[in-house]
């Protein structure tokens, strides 16, 4: 079954060209999608529209059995905190601790002052410390975000996600900032949240060869269209050069490497 | 074709500067201010201040008036200041783009703080003295609209600045507006808010003393008065006691600025 159904979604952000247009497609629950694509072709804006971040100009999005685009106010928030986000700058508040800022992934569930004064139960500290010890930050805990390196900040960006119990994450070039080790680790990561907790997971990248190492399923972007859709192994050079408008051999990256690994 | 930008960019600095040179002259000319005479005449007002302009034995004995007079100046300073604090935070919060509820009262509120920020303290002073007349709730006033206006533009920039991205990050888990604000804009703008703050209770205490003449109280009063009679000697002793308050005070912030920064 579907977790997520996009039906000819439609982003205008004025009125001369879509950043996207009639995007459809489906993800099933479990499944690691890739989205790729050049820059500017409109993956950021896509998976800001999942979680309504950005407001569609048409069509429908359904995620879990609802339709995502006409929830209100209330319901937007449940929505939310089903969707887990994660993002290349991290987007952590840089001044609070690593548990502090694991926790705010609480805060779709909270009541206005005991989110407003920062009360959590035993339980979700408890749960939010064993996140952070599966992502291998223990350490860190106490630390101040500001003392840690950019890999570390991800992780913590990976469990203020994964302490929501999301459905799905929406990960949006979550190893752009990274050097390649780092990369590597927060890569393993997600898959093993994907494969290990069942969680769906939709990851803007820009390195496809990441994209054909690690995900079940990839969509290719150029123009706000989807011009690709299909398992790693069906992606040709042909549709490679389609999805990043160049011939792929002008491309640093030579297609065979994705059987390499 | 560079040969032309770098003669562009020569002929720009070129224009620039010639106007810069007719604007001085063509004001020096208007306002018949006489140039040699302005330069000649520094030296006569350093020749009469070393000689009349200076503490004596005598205005030592005038120490028991004006300090109590200087404290209540601080008092009043940093009490204005904090004040106009609290209701800048609540203004800039509204005005901030970061944080608006929406366009028109983030317009409103920019349009408050400019109009505040914009009217001199002076005529502050000298408008609410036909309100309040000559008490020390005028200069309290005076210094509380300048500062209001100033911090208010100040803190909407902080947040801007500082908060953006975090603030994404937990409106994508659910968090309420808020939730938001207090979990995500306030500490990370809080230090460069208090920064802020400190460099306002500096720049009070030195305003205070003009405010203080114009409205009959604090430091600013005992100066008009010893001026005004003639006794120049308690006047340059104000001067120096105003001048040592601000160089103490503006010690303190820093230190305090470097702990918390």
């Amino acid at each position: 079954m579907a977790l997520l159904e996009l039906k000819n979604v439609t982003k205008y952000y004025n009125n001369a060209t879509p950043a996207l247009s009639e995007v459809s497609f489906e993800v099933r629950e479990g499944e690691f999608v890739s989205v790729i694509g050049p820059s500017g072709a409109g993956k950021s804006t896509l998976l800001r529209c999942i979680n309504r971040m950005i407001e569609v100009s048409g069509g429908e999005i359904y995620f879990d059995g609802v339709i995502a685009s006409k929830l209100r106010k209330r319901d937007l928030r449940k929505l939310r905190t089903k969707i887990g986000m994660i993002f290349q700058h991290y987007n952590l508040v840089d001044r609070l601790t690593v548990l502090e800022n694991v926790l705010h992934g609480r805060l779709g569930y909270k009541s206005t002052l005991a989110g407003v004064l920062g009360r959590y139960s035993e339980e979700e500290k408890k749960q939010a410390l064993e996140i952070i010890k599966l992502l291998g930050l223990t350490d860190q805990v106490y630390k101040r975000c500001d003392q840690l390196s950019g890999g570390q900040k991800q992780r913590v960006g990976i469990a203020r996600a994964l302490v929501q119990n999301p459905k799905m994450i929406l990960c949006d070039e979550p190893i752009a900032s990274l050097d390649p080790n780092a990369s590597k680790i927060i890569m393993d990561h997600l898959r093993n949240i994907s494969r290990e907790m069942g969680i769906t997971l939709v990851v803007n990248l820009h390195q496809f060869n990441v994209a054909l190492k690690y995900s079940d399923r990839i969509i290719g972007v150029n123009k706000g269209m989807v011009v690709f859709d299909g398992a790693p192994e069906d992606l040709s050079a042909e549709q490679i050069s389609d999805i990043y408008g160049s011939e792929s051999g002008d491309l640093i990256i030579e297609p065979g490497e994705k059987n390499a690994s | 074709m560079q040969a032309d930008i770098f003669a562009k960019r020569r002929n720009e600095s070129l224009i620039f500067f010639t106007l810069l040179a007719i604007l001085t002259v063509g004001s020096i000319i208007i306002t018949q201010y006489d140039v040699l005479k302005g330069f000649t005449s520094i030296a006569k007002a350093l020749i009469w201040g070393c000689t009349n302009f200076y503490p004596d034995a005598g205005s030592m004995q005038k120490l028991a008036d004006i300090l109590p007079k200087l404290w209540e100046t601080v008092l009043m300073s940093i009490a204005s200041t904090t004040v106009a604090a609290v209701f800048a935070i609540l203004l800039a919060l509204a005005g901030s783009r970061t944080t608006r509820m929406n366009s028109l009262f983030s317009v409103i509120s920019r349009g408050i703080a400019s109009l505040f920020r914009n009217i001199p303290l002076v005529a502050w002073a000298m408008v609410l003295m036909l309100a309040f007349s000559q008490s020390p709730l005028t200069g309290y006033l005076a210094l509380f609209f300048g500062s209001f206006g100033f911090l208010a533009r100040a803190f909407m920039e902080t947040i801007d600045e500082v908060s953006n991205n975090a603030v994404e990050a937990l409106q994508a888990a659910g968090a309420s507006y808020f939730h938001i604000i207090f979990q995500a804009v306030l500490p990370s703008s809080m230090p460069q808010m208090i920064s802020w703050l400190l460099y306002m209770i500096d720049t009070n205490i030195r305003d205070a003393t003009l405010v203080g003449i114009l409205t009959g109280t604090g430091i600013g009063f005992s100066f008009d008065l010893f001026y005004k009679r003639l006794d120049y000697h308690a006047a340059s002793l104000v001067v120096l006691l105003v001048v040592i308050t601000v160089i103490v005070i503006e010690s303190i912030s820093n230190y305090v600025r470097r702990v918390i920064l």
